[in-house]
């Protein structure tokens, strides 16, 4: 089947296999979580704690195809290790890029280490770096559905004091809100969203879905409710596109999700900065000093 | 606490915002500072001064319910402190704000006064006119929309008291929010607060390591160095015989010809105590 301009019969032409259905239902939790919690981890601070989770995941998920389990576990495992061990060493740990750096390269080697002892090692480990949408089970499409919808009403019920914390940490405080539980709480939810996104788009790949549509959404809006439509649209976007892509050229999906997401962030930044660099100019226009008017308080 | 009760209970409950007897904090068994006897009334401004790491912030920390004095009583609105009292409007210390900080400074202001609310939240209206309330009281509605990390020293400092009073508290506890900003913007939001603490019968309390731009608006002052604290209308307590009983060394209080204090030999007390 070729490229129409017809959309619509294009998407249904590959939604005929249900693993392309399932790539995309599986793509749309994973946005919609992934854009959420992106925008907290960017007030937190916690990018690099995030490709780093991923990183932990990996030889969570090496540990388990090597024992035959389901890699999901072992990512939930490590994941959720490793995001209490940040939690526990204070809010300020997540911002620590050395010692954590220390961490994620020893946790990647001993991925390694893992998937040199399990005879399928290429695919494996290629799936677990890289992401395959594309093989995602109905059954995982179900498991990722469930998990989805715990980590959206967990945040829905601590969304205020978690975004309260994030942004105002001593007055959060001083107001009584549990700033252990919150961090701990939030580390934990991130932990599952990074061991699903995987799925899509791999360890290494990680902060093209949870990082960078959150860091275009801050761009263009300042208003936290705003900045999470932008998030999870950008993250959706960049996830169907990548599929609708992949399924006529013959590359992975990842490569387009990470690509269109980057894309958009280039733009987006180019974009504003000329716009400044216009208005600036337009400032100073012709026949003026370019005297700039009082500063405000 | 009971010869406060001898004394006069109805009356203190009334008007004693805050009631302190003999009260000593420190951490270990090092004593911060000690023997702290004092009231502050409803409605009162006071100036919380004296030289760094003399103590000023652990009084703020006792009053919000996050440190336990070492010995001694001390309440708040006839209760002892408690974590999470919503009477209390609190404006931490703060250095700086990051200026990737793309969040507009009415959502800082809305958060708090729901930021401690679990659940969703609907109720976008009345929250926005709270907030838009609480600016206009700064003197910063055009601040609302703009974005956190953007804002100067003297802007943020307004956003930040908004968002003590968007709750409406009876209290407000400001730690050093004159640190960063030069003696033109001090004036200034000295001027902002003075008007809150007339205009809302709010009982203010205001760390400073200057008195001077604070002289005129207050009420009382809370001197705290070489771990005593002296408490008393600025009169009183900003005199030579006074400030050298607190510091144990003779210290000299000056006045310029426009009413400027100058305190002169208090420094580092604590090194020479130690020696």
């Amino acid at each position: 089947m070729s490229f129409s301009w017809n959309i619509v019969t294009d998407l249904r032409d590959m939604w005929q296999y249900p693993f392309m259905r399932q790539a995309f239902e599986a793509g749309t939790i994973i946005a919609v979580v992934a854009g959420i919690i992106g925008y907290l981890v960017i007030l937190r601070r916690s990018a690099f704690a995030t490709h780093a989770l991923g990183h932990v995941g990996f030889s969570g998920a090496a540990g388990a195809v090597l024992f035959g389990v389901n890699p999901v576990y072992g990512l939930l495992l490590f994941t959720m290790g490793g995001g209490t061990g940040m939690a526990l060493l204070g809010r300020r740990a997540a911002t620590r890029d050395i010692e954590i750096g220390t961490v994620l390269a020893f946790m990647l080697g001993l991925g390694l280490v893992f998937l040199s002892l399990y005879n399928g090692y290429a695919t494996e480990a290629y799936s677990i770096l890289f992401g395959d949408i594309e093989g995602v089970s109905a059954a995982a499409v179900l498991l990722t559905l469930e998990a989805g919808l715990v980590v959206l009403a967990v945040l829905a019920l601590i969304y205020r004091p978690l975004l309260f914390s994030s942004l105002d940490e001593d007055v959060a405080e001083a107001k009584g809100l549990p700033m252990l539980a919150l961090n701990l709480g939030f580390m934990l939810l991130l932990a599952v969203a990074i061991s699903f996104a995987v799925q899509v788009v791999g360890v290494l790949l990680i902060f093209a879905l949870m990082v960078t549509p959150a860091a275009t959404a801050v761009q263009l809006t300042k208003r936290p409710l705003y900045a999470l439509v932008v998030s999870v649209s950008v993250a959706l976007f960049s996830i169907w596109t990548g599929l609708f892509i992949a399924w006529y050229e013959q590359y992975p999906p990842s490569f387009f999700i990470v690509t269109i997401s980057f894309a958009l962030y280039v733009v987006v930044r180019g974009g504003l900065a000329l716009s400044h660099r216009l208005v600036r100019r337009g400032v100073s226009a012709p026949g003026r000093d370019a005297t700039p008017g009082p500063e405000s308080v | 606490m009971s010869a406060k009760s001898v004394l006069a209970p109805s009356h203190s409950e009334d008007s004693t915002a805050i009631h302190a007897s003999h009260v000593e904090v420190g951490f270990r068994d090092k004593a911060v500072w000690h023997d702290a006897t004092f009231d502050v009334r409803r409605g009162e401004f006071t100036a919380v001064i004296g030289p760094n790491g003399a103590g000023k912030t652990t009084l703020f920390r006792l009053l919000l319910g996050l440190q336990r004095p070492s010995f001694g009583d001390i309440e708040v609105f006839g209760a002892p402190p408690r974590r999470g009292n919503r009477r209390i409007g609190y404006v931490p210390q703060r250095h700086t704000i990051d200026n990737e900080t793309h969040v507009a400074a009415d959502a800082l202001v809305r958060l708090g006064a729901v930021g401690s609310r679990w659940g969703p939240g609907l109720s976008f209206r009345a929250q926005r006119e709270a907030a838009a309330e609480a600016l206009d009281a700064v003197g910063a509605s055009e601040l609302g929309s703009k974005s956190l990390g953007s804002l100067s020293g003297g802007e943020l400092q307004r956003v930040f008291l908004a968002e003590a009073i968007v709750g409406n508290p009876e209290m407000l506890l400001l730690d050093e929010p004159l640190s960063n900003l030069d003696i033109r913007r001090s004036r200034e939001l000295v001027e902002v607060v003075h008007h809150l603490v007339q205009s809302r019968h709010v009982t203010t309390l205001l760390v400073a390591h200057d008195i001077n731009p604070l002289i005129e608006c207050l009420d009382k002052v809370i001197y705290i160095a070489n771990g005593n604290v002296a408490t008393g209308p600025p009169e009183e307590v900003l005199t030579s015989r006074s400030l050298s009983e607190l510091y144990g060394v003779p210290v000299e209080v000056l006045h310029d010809s426009r009413g400027n204090i100058v305190i002169v030999g208090g420094e580092n007390p604590h090194e020479e105590r130690a020696r």
